[in-house]
């Protein structure tokens, strides 16, 4: 069973068809990259893989079960976690409260009105544990206005990876970074046990490559090129539309 | 805790200071003063959960106000004793709220607004031109007031303390709402709603319980606005009440707690006292609008705060040993504010 199979999935806006017949299967445990030019879908893919966007035809299926129809916030529950090109946090809270609203979203905590948040000590010990593994523990208590763009990503993640999700999805996680935060961000993704099915879209191939065991290349919404690591990035079709060489 | 504990005998010194109100005030216009204050507080900290928490911006909270003190002086006025016609009310009160939360989140930002407008202006013309129902111009009069437990609250002080008490009631909800982890997640709904839907909150519910929450101690305010009045007319539902209620949020400081009860207080104090010694009082209150706009853009009460923190900063004596450049955090401050006020 794939830990997440898309059947010919497709989208439009307008008369635009940004996913055209899309198709994948990434196997428990796997690490997915999926590359290709700009505007060729990948974001909206992703967004329909979550639920933020509804599929104009094909089917979504997590482990088994077909979720092409479940809202976003179910998706979470059933163990789909994402990071946002553009980092989406909490900037007016520290970097610990943003990691305990990850947690929180997954507990049926998030709906008590009369307890006190900052007392409750199981949370904020998870949420603790959570910044030690990715080496921020130090400045948990930070504002996030606070820190720099290369802590924020390193965050982002962790707030994924808090939810102890079955498949994560990373939407350019080195956008933006320096070469000294790219290292720390992809000591980070090394590191994530393979429990956790990971499929990431990134267009910095030199750091990317080493995490990929399989490729999907996209163009105009299309699956161009599929298969291992090795076969897409010697397939001449790859160096055509993307690489550019 | 050490922090808390100053907090507290403060706390504990405010409520002395109100419960005694009467005491050392004497005079009953202004004890009555007071008692307005206390129950358009009610209102303004309603609105503040949507306004400061949620996000939402409402300009239809006089329609949900009015519900209240509507639906009990009409069932007060078919003879309902207190008890009855109070609880309806509040009922009534919170199915209207569901209605308008249904129709007001099928949008945010200035759609919110404008829905929640359209809905205000619509129970306006409900309360001026229905005449059968709601008696039109002339209003309804409510003759009694209740005396919970056989005590009158005829007297100003005996209803400023009534009120006092659903104001303490309506504050200590509001301050254990702010901290329990469902304030935290409505918070994150209006920073970042999208990602609040991919972490797995329902946001769209989290909303709508947050505006029940905010049409219920409207509901209260409206309910102590009929008491105090023992009269309601169109005029309550309008507009201007609508505004008011926000002006009140969004001087004192939205999003605090103190901030809309302080700017309840300008308002009133404004409208009632003020109004006495100059007879453009309006434009006083105008001015006094543009003025903390001008220099506390986040509200009098986080304003002032941040203002007293930068001018410790800047005396001898007030550099924290934690801070080792008063000047960089000071720019520190700067920044995050700018991040937060361009924040999506």
């Amino acid at each position: 069973m794939s830990a997440l199979q898309i059947e010919g999935l497709s989208k439009s806006f307008g008369g635009l068809r940004v996913t055209t017949d899309v198709s994948l299967a990434v196997q428990p445990g796997e690490r997915r990259l999926i590359i290709g030019p700009n505007g060729a879908g990948k974001t909206t893919l992703f967004n329909l893989i979550t639920g933020e966007l509804r599929p104009d035809g094909g089917r979504i299926v997590l482990f088994g079960r077909d979720v092409t129809h479940v809202p976003a916030r179910r998706r979470a529950h059933l163990g789909m976690a994402r990071t946002y090109q553009i980092i989406t946090l909490f900037p007016r809270d520290t970097i610990l409260r943003n990691i305990i609203l990850a947690l929180l979203g997954l507990s049926p905590l998030r709906w008590n009105a009369f307890v006190d948040l900052g007392a409750q000590r199981d949370l904020a010990e998870r949420a603790s544990a959570a910044l030690a593994r990715i080496g921020l523990d130090h400045i948990a208590d930070r504002p996030l206005a606070q820190t720099s763009y290369g802590e924020r990503r390193r965050v982002e993640i962790a707030m994924a990876l808090a939810q102890n999700p079955k498949v994560l999805l990373l939407d350019e996680p080195f956008a933006g970074l320096s070469v000294d935060e790219r290292r720390d961000v992809q000591k980070l993704l090394l590191a994530i046990p393979r429990e956790v099915t990971v499929v990431m879209i990134e267009h910095n191939m030199d750091v990317a490559l080493d995490l990929a065991d399989h490729i999907t290349l996209l163009h105009f919404g299309k699956v161009i090129v599929q298969g291992t690591r090795a076969e897409v990035v010697a397939d001449p079709r790859t160096r055509e539309v993307y690489l550019g060489f | 805790m050490s922090v808390a504990s100053p907090q507290r005998v403060g706390t504990a010194a405010a409520v002395l200071v109100l419960a005694s109100l009467p005491v050392w005030v004497g005079n009953s216009y202004y004890v009555n003063i007071a008692s307005q204050i206390l129950l358009w507080a009610i209102l303004a900290l309603a609105l503040n959960i949507l306004v400061g928490y949620a996000g939402l911006t409402s300009l239809g909270h006089a329609g949900l106000f009015a519900m209240a003190g509507y639906t009990a002086a009409m069932l007060l006025g078919a003879g309902h004793n207190h008890l009855v016609s109070d609880v309806v009310a509040i009922v009534v009160t919170l199915a209207t709220t569901a209605v308008f939360a249904v129709l007001a989140l099928r949008a945010t930002g200035i759609g919110f607004l404008m829905i929640t407008l359209a809905i205000g202006q619509i129970q306006w013309g409900i309360a001026y031109r229905w005449v059968g129902l709601t008696n039109g111009d002339n209003g309804i009069v409510v003759s009694t007031r209740p005396a919970p437990l056989s005590i009158s609250l005829a007297g100003a002080g005996a209803f400023y303390l009534a009120t006092l008490i659903v104001f303490l009631t309506a504050v200590a909800t509001m301050a254990v709402f702010a901290r329990s982890p469902f304030g935290a997640a409505l918070r994150g709904t209006r920073d970042q709603a999208r990602r609040m839907t991919a972490l797995g909150y329902n946001v769209w519910l989290i909303r709508f319980l947050a505006i029940l929450f905010s049409g219920f101690w409207s509901g209260v305010a409206g309910l102590l606005f009929i008491y105090y009045n023992q009269f309601i007319s169109p005029q309550v539902v309008s507009l201007t009440t609508s505004a008011e209620a926000l002006l009140m949020v969004i001087s004192g400081g939205s999003g605090t707690l103190m901030g809309p009860i302080v700017g309840a207080a300008i308002v009133v104090v404004m409208k009632n006292v003020a109004s006495a010694y100059i007879e453009r009082w309006n434009l006083v209150l105008g001015v006094i609008f543009i003025l903390i706009i001008s220099f506390m853009p986040e509200g009098l009460v986080p304003g002032s705060a941040r203002l007293c923190r930068a001018a410790w900063r800047r005396l001898p004596w007030g550099q924290s040993p934690t801070i080792d450049d008063p000047a960089g955090s000071m720019r520190g401050g700067l920044t995050s504010r700018r991040m937060r006020e361009h924040a999506p």
